[in-house]
């Protein structure tokens, strides 16, 4: 890419941003879908847990998997370390599996999809029809499409409505189906890596998700094969008074690449939501795996009510050597964010990088970071954390970096900084630093500064409107974030940062 | 074009007076130059007329073709043609020069009922616009001003105003700051600039500026009000005799 058309991308890019600000209402995911569900009893018990685990027509031990995490469920706590104010959850209070009920039986293929989810999913601007995709691709030379190809999986509340581009991907060998679907169709996969990078028993939230997860995506990408196009997966929850917990596996074998998006959101609701979820991502021997996040469940009003409860494990084990991770996040829903995306960096070499946006507004709270635990050889890891508080909000970085004993000549940059919009909002940083051996280096910048008045006036003396202001100053704040995400999130991302900040000035 | 009528101007944050009767009128076409010692009420003049925050205006009015400015914000006022080439412009990081143009430009042309421009055809008018300059393709590319030389700032500033095509430009101490070489590019440009539909108020300490920008009329400018009106020789003299008998005349 020459320097001119990656001008041009950025110059389309705040455009985008622009009209997003002017043309858009504060939360534009907020409207539900009529559909008649099938829902499992109100609470949690074995019972539940086992009749998910047959909807899924689950082999018996999976069941029996989920029930040992369910026990040890029990046994634990809620963590109340992060700075997060809200009121405690009933877990019996909530559904745990809801589905609709033209899923009942499972849909072949796209074509035999209920119109009405399809539809959502239009109107998400999630294209789950393979030919709408294609048209209008550009193939280069060599046969390679460009990179607006994506493969879907589409979550809706608790199952998976479809994936896309399946049959193509099989051509590579690239396994990406429903999470439900491997464990029926590849259990030796699910089997040998569920659990073995966020173990059942890791903590509260995730063992929660151990027990219940009804569905997720599922991908496994063969020795040395560069998946052909990005694979994503987009969450909705519509249903009221139901739980979110979906569970994504990611394998990369020896020398393979994939490039993974997320993307989530949610209706708007009086009532707040729970959603906890679990990834995992296993990372073999020269292997690169990107992970990318845009996560915008709805955040709730202006006075706090409504919104989702987003408790998160996301981790990744460089598992063998030269292992590489790359998480991207631009966080902006949710009521409260508890989520730190980690890197295990076991094998020699490997590398782990963590890119973050959390944007806070009105009263929502963001906990988040990234935990980096050096294990190999000459290791390394970059953080590179954008923190925005806006309204009445408050946005903690939390972040935990260690070398351990062998994690000799190893290396970690972190930059952290944060900005605030108005003087009624918080930010805080909470870095945690271990170091075990002599030879290791670990940086750690931290800035905090206010939106500047000269800077938005003199946007505005330009001719920019206030909110037009900051959003072309936060998205400068953020640019070395934006610039990890994929093209087609970064838009989408840049817009959301406007979006997000609304009604935060002025 | 520009009117100002005994303008009272305030700080908010303290009581004090800093524009007291300003009156000035800058008809379509001309070139005015504003000298005056230092605080004067030279700058605050300019930042009340683009919409800065912190001041109060207590009496009087500017008006820009009939339009009253006090009463619009600071984007209404530059999509009316109004533009302020800053003294000291602002860094903004991680925003790139051609993002920040663009973004301006096409926020005017939304406010005024136009197009916006296509990246095609952006990009053609702002390097064509930029060569004029001498601003380089680099600069174009960096972040707003960051790590700017002092003479890039102002020819920036010039840039800004050559693609935005205001009507009414006001120069505040376009020229503090810059070597010979540079004031004769800013000269230059905004000479180009120079149209019967275009006003310029020129904001200076020295009559150096003026006489690459020839102005029409001169203003010399003390205690917050004009103390005397007259053509491009008043320049000259201030330059020559310093304004302490200019403002002992004016008592």
């Amino acid at each position: 890419m020459n320097a001119t058309t990656d001008l041009d991308v950025r110059e389309g890019v705040d455009r985008e941003t622009v009209e997003a600000v002017q043309n858009m209402g504060s939360y534009k995911y907020g409207w539900d879908t009529e559909i008649e569900m099938d829902y499992a009893p109100k609470g949690l018990n074995e019972d539940i847990v086992r009749l998910i685990s047959a909807k899924n027509n689950e082999p018996e031990w999976m069941t029996e998997w989920r029930l040992e995490a369910y026990r040890r469920w029990l046994t634990m706590t809620e963590p109340k370390w992060a700075m997060l104010n809200y009121p405690v959850i009933d877990y019996q209070d909530q559904y745990y599996y809801a589905r609709p009920k033209s899923m009942a039986v499972k849909p072949k293929s796209l074509d035999e999809v209920d119109p009405k989810l399809l539809a959502t999913y239009e109107k998400l601007g999630i294209p789950l029809k393979e030919q709408l995709i294609l048209a209008g691709v550009e193939t280069t030379e060599d046969g390679r499409a460009d990179g607006r190809r994506v493969a879907v999986d589409a979550v809706f509340d608790s199952v998976s409505v479809g994936t896309t581009f399946k049959d193509e991907l099989a051509k590579a060998g690239v396994i990406f189906c429903s999470i439900s679907e491997a464990i029926r169709e590849h259990p030796e996969l699910v089997k040998k890596y569920l659990g073995s990078v966020v173990p059942q028993s890791d903590n509260y939230f995730a063992t929660l998700n151990s027990a219940v997860f009804s569905d997720g995506s599922f991908v496994y990408i063969p020795k040395g094969v560069r998946c052909p196009m990005e694979l994503s997966t987009y969450f909705r929850i519509n249903a009221e008074n139901t739980g979110q917990f979906e569970r994504t596996l990611i394998i990369a074998d020896k020398g393979s690449h994939v490039s993974y998006l997320e993307g989530c959101t949610a209706p708007k609701r009086d009532t707040h939501q729970l959603h906890a979820a679990v990834v995992e991502i296993v990372v073999l021997e020269d292997a690169e795996v990107k992970y990318s996040t845009v996560q915008n469940w709805y955040p709730g009003d202006e006075e706090g009510r409504g919104g989702i409860y987003n408790f998160v494990t996301k981790r990744a084990d460089c598992r063998e050597a030269r292992a590489k991770v790359m998480w991207t996040q631009v966080e902006t829903g949710s009521a409260i964010t508890w989520k730190y995306p980690s890197c295990i960096l076991r094998g020699d070499e490997s590398q782990g990088e963590f890119y973050s946006i959390a944007i806070a507004n009105n009263m929502q709270q963001a906990d988040t970071g990234t935990k980096m635990i050096h294990l190999g050889r000459n290791t390394r890891s970059r953080i590179v954390s954008k923190g925005i508080s806006a309204g009445r909000a408050q946005n903690t970085y939390r972040g935990l970096v260690t070398m351990h004993p062998r994690a000799t000549n190893s290396r970690n940059y972190t930059q952290c900084d944060s900005l605030l919009i108005g003087d009624q909002c918080g930010a805080h940083t909470v870095p945690y630093i271990e170091v075990k051996n002599t030879s290791s280096r670990v940086e750690h910048e931290a800035t905090t500064s206010k939106v500047d008045d000269d800077q938005l006036f003199y946007c505005r003396s330009r001719g920019m409107d206030e909110e037009e202001a900051v959003a072309l100053v936060v998205n400068g704040f953020c640019r070395e974030v934006l610039q990890a995400l994929p093209m087609e999130f970064a838009m989408e991302a840049q817009a959301l940062v406007a979006i997000s900040l609304e009604g935060s000035v002025g | 074009m520009l009117k100002i009528d005994n303008l009272h101007v305030k700080l908010e944050s303290e009581d004090k007076q800093i524009l007291k009767g300003l009156s000035l009128e800058v008809p379509a076409g001309q070139v005015h130059a504003i000298m005056g010692p230092n605080g004067s009420g030279k700058s605050t003049l300019s930042y009340v007329l683009s919409g800065r925050d912190g001041y109060e205006v207590t009496e009087g009015s500017a008006t820009l073709n009939g339009e009253s400015l006090l009463d619009m914000e600071p984007e209404e006022r530059a999509a009316a043609g109004l533009f302020l080439a800053f003294q000291y412009p602002v860094e903004i990081p991680g925003v790139g020069n051609m993002t920040f143009l663009r973004t301006a430009v096409n926020a005017q042309r939304k406010a005024r009922g136009q197009e916006e421009l296509s990246s095609g055809d952006f990009l053609k008018l702002v390097r064509a616009k930029a060569a004029d300059l001498h601003i380089s393709p680099d600069m174009l590319k960096r972040p707003v001003n960051v790590g700017f030389s002092g003479g890039e700032k102002k020819r920036n500033e010039i840039l800004q105003m050559a693609m935005l095509e205001p009507r009414m430009c006001i120069m505040d101490e376009t020229d503090s700051g810059l070597d010979v070489d540079a004031m004769r590019l800013v000269s230059d440009g905004v000479n180009a600039l120079r149209s019967p539909d275009r006003s310029f108020l020129v904001i200076t300490h020295y009559q150096r500026l003026l006489n690459h920008i020839q102005p029409d009329v001169v203003h010399i400018m003390a205690n917050g009000r004009i103390l005397k009106t007259g053509g491009p020789e008043l320049a000259l003299q201030v330059e020559e005799e310093g304004y302490g008998d200019l403002l002992a005349e004016a008592g």
